[in-house]
């Protein structure tokens, strides 16, 4: 185990070279001159000349890269111009806002999409199969600002079920204590029940947008996976054993069928990484990937290296922790590996 | 006894492989309905996209005196805030989407999969360094990474088209190097290596043509999201320039308009925009059950 | 067999975190509310301290609220019966006697005036942050030259309760200029606490931190996300506020903001587009306030310097060309004031901004352009992004009428980081813009906009030298009180811009306002940000 990990390990380190080295150019070659930018109104060259001095600005994209470079290797991703504090204060406290949007996404999507994948393989070819490819494809069809703003047009500006599109709580409400960071769950542990169904209520429509976003890879996996699992042998001689549809379905064929499944998920996961920054630009969630977005906008380098970074790495771990639990639901990985 | 054995000569000798490939995907389009309506919307986007700005009934870059009207009968689907006529607009639009759809498409094609065949044939450092590439590129946010890419290089069409190709790279690589890696040692590639071809003449003769059918459901799909991608970027404010007419932006555009009731001028472009990917889509499984029905989904 | 019991377990945990059902009606709301005021805007503050280096605008408005000035405006209450501050009378705010001599000002403080740490304020905090507003460089530094304070030595503490600030020279702009947000007094002892030898001036403790003795002061601060303000209970400058508490949220979505103050969710929301103010006036559910933006206004921009709009009649084509009422119809939904249309080039009053002459006529463009020798121009309109719901459909309609008379145009959007570049490379040649300054004297405008020392504000880059005279000319008689000069050499000034059009007028546009019904207290202020010391939640 520990061996494939750390084989594992080595062969990401280039990657993630490759992420810094580019993550560096990317933003250098950005247009846009933040020292203009910070000298404010009626700059004269003078001032624009002594920012770009005190940004470090003025030395060569080699010096400047071996700076940066070494100034990671110490934990520091430099500061962010546009709120003043260090990067990785700004990305832990926004990481956890990020996580729990994408998480609870992703959690309501499985809890559609692979019943919806089951389904449909079950009874494959009918109606039911077409609906939920329809029903799934459609959803990933629509630019998901869009999915995300009708959601709110409709639930809480029409209809008044959801609250308001104000960020991860209401304004008169407080944070739960910070254990995790993840607002739901710190309440729920916390014994806090009106701060929990606060920051449930806000959540609602951000996850669902993301859900309806991704059901589509999920239950076409699923219901691939099922397919195949369906018509092999074991299968087979399940039901010629006389064991019910029920438990062949669900106890043998579903777990069997589960290994895609959870590939998929991390591809899908990381997508949704990436589709979060619209959606939190949207509802106005304080996460990481609006953050981002806006120092993209100002030219302020620090915070997107700092997000891409994280990101990356968030991406490998993660690739890693399927790979693992991979391994612990198929026995044939694990002594093949 | 040999009179029953004999046979009539078969009908037709010559209606080789087009006649099959076509009574094969009459078969698919019936069988599947879904894919058969897929079809005919490809056909009408097509159309649009050909003949749409000759046909439609106002310049969709004029402005007009009638702003943000509902749909009536003089404007189909109504105006916009500077009184252009949305019906026109989402109609022009056709033509600028399928083609940042295309060429990107087409882009990411030949730059992955080129690289993913060179990669799966010839293994190696060739493989090595196509897969590194292609992780270092997996490992960004990819939405981020187009916008940056649009950012930095200015945001004109080309440049969207560019950003798109690069982040769907390491999806082409990915399955054209599996698909090549299977091919390396057949049969066919053994014959033709013992004919005296050279190794890039097998892989441009006869591993790139025997793959072309998985890569052209992966093309089907990708266009939806190159469409979809530009759309993102439109509403970051890094898209196509005004006053171009295209589906991402007009919804953008429209987006903030929802809550004061004009409706319209984000729905019939975003409907538009949801047909267009919902066809590639549902294409791509058209072709992929056409093509290789063992991977249905 | 273990893997199976993993998978179990792995399953009953899965189970229990499930979601529960949700509960989405939101819960009662609190008692505090009624002394909560909720304020929703597109951006929030980056820094709270308008010293800071690129303090963005919300930023002042944390500075204004949290720090006090010497004197600050009395208000007047308008012809629509709005309430804005009024330019010409001032009162006292942390001094409480203000005595204007020959080539000074003497002001003696408020006795009981502390800081929010309990700290007494005296004339050495007041020199301290003085000093510091002319040191720090950047925009604090060039408003304060703005009214001629420049130099450190013009700031004397006389003794702990008086202060005294010399003039270099006679400005009309001094006393005014003490009542910016600019010089702000700052807790000198306790910034001078927190200095360092690399931040002499504690520029990153006041970044997240207030150090005055404002009626508030902010207790939390998330950038991006929300700033919270409490009141000062101590606060001597004024009236205390009867506010207690103000929630600051940034909402980025103008859709969502809109939606949140129909709903009754948000107090206030500030800063409205055009098209949202004027749908929600006619609705009628909420008090919408809007008050023209003094000294300000909307302009299309051309770059006198460089070719094709340097040739004067190619600039008189445009400014005929220019489709100016669909613009403030279509594009501000009619809430602006016309700057076109007026009866003549050689204006006669002093009133600023004012109308051109200039209106639609393609016929008459077309001839100019014939006459100008220019030929076919393939040229572009820029303009900053992060303004592109005004700017966008007004440079859409101005590039369609300028494709009739021959110039094509791309657009050009410009995100907001690199406009300010842009701006200083002064190389684009046409744009789409709008200033506005402070000081509501149109001295003040054309000095930024239009003198020699070509500003990043004079984005034509206009430079010449009779323009200089007439500026020059009415600020020295306004400093020394010339009423008849002044008024020969502001519509001096005016009217060669108008007649040399380096920049056609569009509109004035106007800052608007919706608060629920049971707000009140808004005033407009020349900072165009929310003062929440005068406003009353009922």
């Amino acid at each position: 185990m520990f061996m494939t990990i750390g084989k594992r390990l080595v062969t990401v380190i280039p990657t993630v070279i490759g992420v810094v080295v580019v993550t560096f150019l990317l933003t250098r070659v950005l247009p846009g001159d933040p020292a203009v930018y910070f000298a404010g109104p009626a700059a004269t060259p003078q001032s624009i000349a002594d920012i770009r001095k005190s940004l470090g600005l003025d030395r060569s994209l080699p010096e400047q890269f071996v700076r940066y470079v070494s100034d990671l290797a110490h934990g520091n991703l430099g500061n962010s111009l546009s709120t003043g504090r260090p990067v990785v204060t700004e990305i832990t406290s926004r990481l956890p806002a990020s996580a729990e949007l994408t998480l609870s996404g992703l959690l309501l999507s499985i809890a559609i999409a692979v019943p919806l994948g089951i389904l449909a393989a079950v009874k494959q070819g009918s109606w039911i199969d077409h609906t939920c490819r329809v029903v799934t494809t459609a959803g990933v069809s629509l630019p998901v600002f869009f999915t995300g703003l009708l959601l709110v047009y409709v639930f809480y500006f029409l209809l008044g079920w959801a609250p308001a599109p104000i960020g991860r709580l209401d304004a008169f409400a407080t944070a739960p204590p910070q254990i995790t960071g993840f607002y739901v769950f710190d309440s729920l542990v916390s014994g806090n029940f009106e701060t929990f169904r606060a920051s449930l209520s806000q959540l609602i429509l951000p996850a669902l947008t993301l859900c309806i976003f991704s059901l589509a890879p999920i239950a076409r996996m699923t219901r691939a996976s099922m397919l195949a699992v369906l018509s092999s042998d074991f299968v087979r001689t399940a039901r010629a054993s006389g064991l019910d549809t029920r438990t062949v379905i669900l106890t043998y064929a579903f777990r069997n069928a589960m290994l895609p499944v959870v590939t998929t998920l991390g591809m899908v996961f990381s997508f949704l990484l990436g589709a979060n920054v619209l959606v939190e630009k949207v509802f106005a969630w304080p996460g990481i990937g609006s953050y981002a977005v806006e120092a993209l906008l100002q030219s302020d380098f620090a915070p997107v290296q700092g997000f891409v970074l994280t990101m990356a790495v968030l991406y490998i771990v993660l690739n890693l922790l399927i790979d693992i639990i991979y391994g612990v639901i198929d026995p044939r990985v694990r002594l093949e590996g | 006894m040999t009179d029953t054995v004999v046979r009539a000569a078969p009908p037709s000798a010559a209606k080789p492989v087009s006649n099959s490939l076509l009574r094969h995907a009459q078969y698919v389009i019936s069988e599947n309905s879904v894919t058969g309506m897929a079809f005919g919307l490809f056909l009408l986007l097509a159309l649009c996209a050909l003949i749409g700005p000759y046909v439609v009934p106002y310049d969709p870059l004029a402005s007009g005196p009638a702003t943000l009207s509902p749909p009536s009968l003089s404007h189909w689907f109504g105006t916009d805030q500077t009184g252009r006529d949305i019906f026109s607009r989402v109609v022009v639009a056709t033509r600028l989407d399928m083609i940042i759809a295309l060429s990107s498409v087409a882009l990411v094609f030949v730059m992955g999969g080129l690289a993913g065949i060179a990669a799966g044939f010839f293994g190696g450092w060739t493989d090595r360094i196509v897969g590194r590439i292609s992780d270092t590129i997996m490992a960004f946010p990819l939405f981020v990474l187009a916008m940056g890419i649009v950012a930095a290089l200015g945001n004109t069409v080309t440049n969207i088209v560019i950003a798109t190709a690069i982040i769907n790279f390491p999806l082409y690589v990915r399955v054209a190097r599996a698909e090549a890696n299977v091919r390396r040692e057949a049969g066919f590639v053994q014959a033709a290596r013992l004919s005296g071809n050279g190794e890039y003449r097998i892989l441009l003769m006869h591993i790139l043509p025997n793959i072309m059918p998985i890569m052209m459901v992966q093309i089907s799909l990708t266009m939806g999201y190159a469409i979809l991608n530009a759309a993102g970027l439109s509403f970051i404010g890094l898209g196509v320039r005004p006053p171009t007419p295209e589906w991402g932006i007009m919804v953008a555009e429209g987006a903030a308009n929802i809550i004061s009731g004009e409706w319209w001028i984000a729905l019939f472009p975003g409907a538009a925009l949801m047909i267009a990917v919902f066809c590639f889509n549902l294409l791509g499984d058209g072709l992929r059950d056409l093509v290789d029905p063992q991977r249905r989904t | 067999m273990k893997r199976r019991d993993f998978l179990q377990s792995m399953t009953a945990l899965a189970a229990s975190t499930a979601i529960t059902a949700p509960a989405i009606w939101s819960g009662a709301k609190a008692q505090s509310r009624k002394e909560t005021l909720l304020l929703v805007t597109e951006n929030g503050p980056n820094n709270l301290d308008i010293h800071g280096v690129g303090t963005n605008r919300p930023g002042y408005e944390a500075s204004w609220n949290c720090y006090d000035r010497l004197i600050t405006h009395e208000k007047k209450t308008l012809a629509d019966g709005s309430v804005s501050y009024d330019r010409d009378k001032f009162k006292p705010e942390l001094a409480d006697d203000m005595q204007i001599g020959e080539m000074s000002v003497t002001f003696k403080l408020k006795k009981n005036a502390k800081f929010q740490d309990g700290a007494p304020v005296t004339a050495k905090d007041v020199k301290w942050s003085f000093d510091r507003a002319v040191s720090v460089g950047g925009f604090p530094t060039v408003q304060m030259k703005a009214g001629s304070l420049v130099n450190k030595e013009q700031f004397i503490a006389v003794d702990d309760n008086t202060f005294r600030v010399d003039f270099i020279k006679k400005d009309r702009l001094t006393i005014p200029d003490l009542a910016v947000i600019v010089p702000g007094i700052y807790n000198s002892e306790l910034l001078k606490k927190n200095a360092t030898e690399k931040d002499p001036w504690a520029l990153e403790y006041t970044k997240s931190n207030t150090a005055g003795s404002g009626a508030f002061k902010v207790t939390s601060w998330k950038p991006g996300v929300e700033t919270i303000y409490e009141r000062n209970d101590d606060w001597v400058g004024g009236k205390l506020p009867e506010l207690k508490k103000v929630i600051w949220r940034t909402i980025p979505s103008s859709g969502n903001r809109r939606a949140l103050m129909e709903r009754g969710d948000a107090d206030i929301s500030f800063d409205l587009p055009a098209k949202d103010f004027s749908e929600m006036k006619k609705e009628g559910k909420l008090k919408m306030i809007s008050n023209p933006i003094g000294n300000g206004m909307y302009s299309l921009e051309l770059n006198v310097k460089n070719p094709p709009f340097n040739n004067e009649k190619v600039r008189h084509a445009v400014a005929f060309a220019i489709p100016y009422q669909k613009i403030v119809d279509a594009a501000m939904f009619g809430v602006a004031n016309p700057l076109f249309g007026g009866k003549s080039n050689d204006v006669s009053a002093t009133n600023w901004p004012q109308p051109t002459s200039y209106a639609t006529d393609l016929a008459k463009a077309k001839a100019l352009m014939q006459e100008s020798g220019a030929g076919e121009i393939d040229t572009t309109i820029s303009f900053d992004l992060g303004d592109g719901v005004n700017s966008e459909p007004i440079a859409v309609l101005i590039q369609e009428n300028l494709a009739q008379i021959g110039i094509k145009t791309t657009i050009n959007k410009v995100p907001g980081a690199n406009w300010r570049s842009e701006m200083a490379k002064k190389t684009m040649p046409m744009m789409v813009n709008f200033f506005s300054g402070w000081l509501d004297y149109p001295e003040y405008f054309f000095f930024w906009c239009y003198s020699g020392q070509n500003a990043i504000f004079n984005t034509p880059s206009y430079v010449n030298k009779d323009m200089d005279a007439f500026i020059d000319g009415a600020r020295g008689a306004a400093a020394v009180g010339d009423k008849e000069k002044y008024s020969t050499d502001v519509r001096g000034f005016i009217s060669k811009a108008y007649h040399e059009v380096p920049r056609v007028p569009l509109f004035q546009p106007y800052l608007n306002v919706a608060a629920q019904k049971n707000i009140s207290g808004y005033s407009y202020w020349f900072h165009r940000q929310v003062d929440y010391r005068s406003l009353v939640k009922a």
